[in-house]
């Protein structure tokens, strides 16, 4: 009991949202120790073996322009890539790589082995509380930690029960042990905790399928890279296949969905929408002939193969059974079975956008833990968490991304405001400025601020200032160089169903129809400089999508003009007058940082905003307010 | 930089004038766009003038002329809210401040929020603090009604004409977003054709409700009904007693009004827009007999015609050609006078009229509950259905002339072979214009909506 060590700031897991937090937190020079409860489980993929996807992408991207670690990693182990959505327009443009699971975590854990003020411990923290201001966390094997600030990134190892059909035991995903000692100890600090589930598919041995008569998924020919620190990006490496179930798929799961855990009840835990078990497609959607399932590699050193779209917590019998209908898996043997996990999660209306909680100074919450489901999700979220875990001792301001910034920002304004009614997954739909937010800008949205925050080196930021300067300057160029009509320029316009021109036209109009796409021009703009398709991309999408993107740049500063709105922290809403009672309820319950969330809570009308925007201009300093209103 | 809001100054109902009140930054390009003075440039107008002053001229809206009006110009800081204020005066009557202040919405300011104007006015410095609790009051009072009148808006006919209208585009969006969401999920592909038919039908129905706006208002603002008769069988003396006003000038000499004045009355629980006209007969003067051309012509524009006889003087020849004019369906015929010597019996217009006759006494208020009754059955079995009404206010009809303008845009960039992403914004905007009707979140409703319609995920 008399051994203690200290650290500044301790991360409770090493998964995606461990690792980051971790990282970022010993980056900006705080003594951090990362506590696994196995040490052979850190940056686990446990299920998909995949890294991006719509919105998924953006968030990857997001986090290496702050200069965090995902996307590099990726880069360095990635099997296949494509790039989803090419044609459907810039915004939802979406990178997605299959990767090598045992090379990602080989290569993350050796990173928090060698990062400086890091130390990576396999340990299971069984007790938190709060001496002073001081957490102290104690071990399963009573070593105490004492921290100034404490990241959870439990990923579903917080009270994790696996299903298998009939049967259920208690344990974290990839048969690894749960922590089964902490959740009790949260509930007894104050926490408001509330059960999850999610699922995966069966792995299956790679010789027992047969890829015959099965559609191949081959990878892009130009392979973009996560991030931008990656010069040399390799090949694709890995071939997947895609299968489909069929009306034996159904029968066999509607003959034994008695045998369901989630189907006789005994999982309590809310499973994700978006992700739903075979099962639940089959009920849900009983009109559907078919699903489509996935055949994805695990990695270059092993047999073992991932069946997305398949996941169930049928009993393993009947999985064999099940998969067995499927085109291709005649044969098929099952390595490691599906199962469904349940967790616990902390209640994620109880952080501010920093992620830290409003009840407990220095404690931050990130990942599965706060109600979301992905690598991408938690690893941005770790990210944050572990930036402002160490700003604060550092006594900084804190990061604070809002919704106009980036889909981080979204992701965590979306969680603190509205809570986690089911696992909280990214989609471009869940953006309001989408066309602003895209993967090919989020080295511009978020570079600076990794840069002043203290995560972008020397290096990377020069590369970027001059990556600007060059887009800068082409933007200036193609705003003054003319094209002149030509029968080969208007023979080119006419094929591409756009008017002709008859006299001289700026180069940038041209750009601006929609038909048009920079390579259309380039011999007809003689005086285009040799610089990289990254950034005649980018000057692509700000030209064609200017009208879009002053609007939602609008939107946002409209937005951002009531987030500057900061309401105090202790406020008794039940003192204003004027307010309704649902507002109040509402309004104490989440204890919106300022006006622009407090306008997010559904429950509170336009007059409550009014009126909590008159309560500030009494309150405060007016002139104060009158500059800021006078200012909309 | 604030936006500009407008919003009727005046206390709704009967009154001499309506004010139209414009505060913002564009208050003065806004009242420019619809005053047009009756000296001086049409450019500068209002901007050009001082603060404190004003200016006589008409109000002119898509080429149609609305009203004569003065404009008052109120220099920021020194106006009621600290900004740009103009305010522009009609004729009294919800009908033309109503219409005034919708030419106004057209030309660029949006609704005032409830207190919105004692709001900037305090947040511009002034006002003091207890005055600003006051108008706290004010507003959640007003917002918690606003609020049930939403409701019952929402519950009724009219609410779900808008909410057909929204499902039917957060369908799309929806359609567009788990494309992109899920590329590699079997979701129906968007093709170009579809998403416009899809558009289309939105936009036509969005421009029906709009449409239908003006039809169905009058249950909202009134029943036009004109009262009409020959000279003094007392037309005026009727309108006075309903509005329970001296509005009309009232003399026992023939032709004494000589231009169609309209009020807005309730007779029982229904809203009337009463038109008192000029008395029908053939006359020399001329300024009488464009009042007299003018009463003619709102037999035919007026929903309910109160066709006034004088029963102590008998049905005469002028009144014979009335009669013949009016349709007798949508006709009350009003026997006034009942408290002199009647020479007029019920029972000879029966054939014609049936049991839409009642006798009154105007001057002393005899027989007005027989009209109300009368009335409201008239109400019920004439074209007026209260079902068609769509939108309820001007705000609801602000923000679908928002959408349909979004929708426009959206069709435009369609044809333009835009991609899907940009169009998906604009349609997500216009979802979420509608939703500030109902309170919901847009990008919430698509996202439920992607998950109960589609199978997806992996």
């Amino acid at each position: 009991m008399s051994y203690v060590e200290n650290y500044e700031v301790v991360v409770i897991g090493a998964g995606h949202a461990g690792i980051e937090a971790g990282l970022a937190s010993a980056r900006l020079g705080c003594k951090t120790a990362v506590f696994a409860i196995n040490l052979d489980s850190v940056g686990n993929c446990p299920c998909n073996p995949s890294i991006g996807g719509t919105a998924k992408g953006h968030l990857v991207c997001e986090i290496d322009a702050l200069g965090g670690e995902m996307g590099r990693t990726t880069d360095e182990c990635f099997l296949q890539s494509r790039m989803l959505n090419l044609g459907k327009g810039p915004a939802v443009h979406s990178l997605r790589a299959q990767i090598d699971r045992n090379r990602y975590k080989e290569i993350m854990k050796r990173k928090l082995e060698r990062q400086e003020n890091l130390f990576l411990k396999q340990a299971e923290i069984v007790d938190i509380s709060r001496e002073n201001d001081e957490w102290i966390l104690t071990s399963r094997n009573n070593i105490r930690y004492k921290a100034k600030a404490v990241v959870m990134a439990t990923g579903t190892f917080l009270e994790g029960v696996v299903h298998i059909g009939e049967t259920s035991y208690n344990s974290g995903p990839d048969g690894v042990f749960p922590a089964t000692l902490l959740g009790e100890s949260l509930k007894r600090l104050g926490v408001k905790i509330k059960r999850f589930k999610t699922g995966t598919p069966a792995r299956v041995l790679k010789s027992s399928i047969n890829f015959e008569n099965l559609e191949p998924q081959y990878g892009d020919e130009k392979i973009v890279p996560f991030s931008k620190d990656t010069k040399n990006i390799g090949e694709n490496k890995v071939v997947c296949y895609i299968s489909w179930t069929n009306d034996k798929t159904k029968e066999v799961i509607l003959n034994n969905l008695h045998r369901s855990p989630m189907y006789s009840g005994k999982i309590e835990g809310v499973g994700p929408r978006y992700c739903p078990s075979i099962e639940d497609k089959i009920v849900r959607f009983p009109d559907k002939k078919r699903h489509q399932m996935f055949i994805e590699p695990c990695g270059l050193g092993t047999d073992e193969m991932y069946l997305q779209g398949m996941s169930t917590s049928l009993p393993e019998d009947v999985q064999i059974q099940m998969y067995r209908t499927i085109p291709g898996l005649e044969n098929v043997k099952i390595m490691r079975p599906a199962y469904a996990i349940e967790y616990d999660i902390g209640d994620p209306e109880q952080m501010y956008s920093t992620l830290e909680y409003k009840e407990f100074p220095g404690l931050y919450g990130a990942g599965q833990f706060n109600g979301s489901s992905g690598y991408e999700e938690a690893a941005a979220q770790g990210l944050v968490a572990g930036i402002n875990a160490a700003l604060k001792i550092k006594k900084e301001e804190p990061l604070i991304l809002d919704r106009g910034t980036s889909y981080i920002g979204t992701l965590i304004d979306d969680l603190v405001i509205k809570g986690a009614n089911d696992p909280y997954r990214m989609m471009t739909s869940r953006s309001e400025y989408r066309l602003v937010l895209r993967q090919d800008n989020a080295d511009e949205r978020l570079t600076p601020i990794g840069r002043k925050i203290g995560l972008i080196g020397d290096k990377r930021w020069e590369e970027f200032c001059e990556v600007q300067r060059l887009k800068e300057e082409e933007i200036k160029r193609v705003n003054t160089v003319v094209i002149a009509p030509s029968k080969e320029l208007n023979d080119v316009l006419v094929s591409r169903e756009t008017s002709p021109i008859e006299s001289g036209v700026k180069l940038v109009d041209l750009l601006k129809r929609p038909q048009i796409s920079y390579k259309d021009l380039k011999q007809f703009d003689t005086t285009r400089l040799e610089i990289s398709s990254e950034i005649l991309e980018k000057v692509q999408v700000e030209i064609k999508y200017e009208g879009y993107i002053n609007r939602q740049n609008r939107q946002i500063s409209e937005m951002r003009r009531l987030e500057k709105k900061i309401l105090p922290k202790d406020l008794d809403f039940s003192e204003i007058k004027g307010l309704r009672l649902e507002a109040i309820e509402k309004l104490s319950k989440l204890k919106p940082n300022n006006i622009g969330q407090a306008s997010r809570i559904s429950g509170v009308s336009p007059a409550d905003i009014s009126v909590l925007i008159i309560w500030l201009a009494t309150k405060f300093n007016k002139n104060e307010v009158n500059s800021d209103e006078n200012s909309i | 930089m604030s936006d500009t809001i407008a919003a009727i100054a005046t206390a709704q109902g009967v009154g001499g004038i309506g004010v139209v009140r414009i505060s913002g930054e564009d208050a003065f390009s806004i009242a420019e766009n619809v005053f047009k003075p009756y000296f001086g440039q049409q450019k500068g107008c209002i901007s050009n003038l001082g603060g404190y002053r004003a200016k006589y001229g008409k109000i002119i809206h898509n080429n149609e002329f609305i009203d004569e009006a003065i404009a008052l110009v109120f220099k920021a800081p020194n106006s009621y809210t600290g900004e740009n204020v103009v305010e522009i005066s009609c004729h009294g009557g919800m009908y033309l401040t109503k219409r005034l202040l919708r030419a106004v919405f057209e030309s660029g300011a949006r609704p005032a929020e409830p207190g919105e104007f004692t709001k900037r006015a305090f947040l511009n410095g002034k006002m003091n603090l207890s005055q600003a609790e006051a108008v706290m009051d004010l507003i959640s009072a007003k917002g918690e009604k606003s609020n049930k009148i939403a409701y019952s808006f929402l519950e009724g006919t009219a609410g779900k004409n808008i909410t057909k209208i929204k499902n039917n585009i957060v369908d799309i969006v929806a359609n567009l977003s788990v494309w992109a969401d899920y590329p590699e999920d079997e979701v129906p592909a968007v093709d170009e054709n579809t998403l416009k038919i899809g558009v289309e039908k939105v936009y036509n129905d969005v421009l029906s409700l709009i449409k239908n706006y003006d039809t169905c208002k009058i249950l909202k603002e009134g029943v036009k009904t004109a009262i009409i008769g020959r000279p003094n069988v007392g037309k005026s003396t009727l309108m006075n007693l309903l509005s329970g006003f001296e509005k009309s000038i009232v003399t026992d000499i023939p032709g004494t009004t000589r231009d169609v004045i309209e009020e807005s009355v309730m007779l029982g629980d229904i809203p009337l827009l009463l038109v008192d006209t000029a008395g029908i007969r053939d006359t020399d003067n001329v300024i009488e007999q464009i009042g007299v051309k003018k009463a003619k012509e709102s037999i035919g524009m007026s929903d309910v015609i109160f066709l006034v006889l004088d029963a102590s003087a008998g049905i005469l020849e002028q009144d014979r050609e009335l009669i013949d004019k009016c349709n007798p369906k949508r006709t009350i015929v009003i026997l006034n006078k009942c408290d002199l010597n009647k020479k007029i019996e019920k029972e000879e217009l029966l054939s014609t009229f049936s049991d839409r006759i009642v006798e009154i006494s105007a001057i002393n208020g005899e027989g007005i509950e027989k009209l109300k009754e009368i009335f409201e059955n008239i109400v019920g079995i004439s074209d007026i259905e209260p079902s068609n009404m769509v939108i309820s206010n001007e705000r609801q009809l602000n923000v679908m002339n928002n959408v349909k303008k979004i929708l426009e845009e959206a069709l435009e960039e369609i044809d333009q072979k835009m991609t899907f992403d940009a169009v998906t914004v604009l349609l997500q905007d216009a979802v979420e214009k509608i939703m500030e009707i109902t309170g919901e979140s847009a990008s919430e409703a698509v996202v439920n909506k992607i998950f109960s319609k589609f199978c997806v995920g992996k």
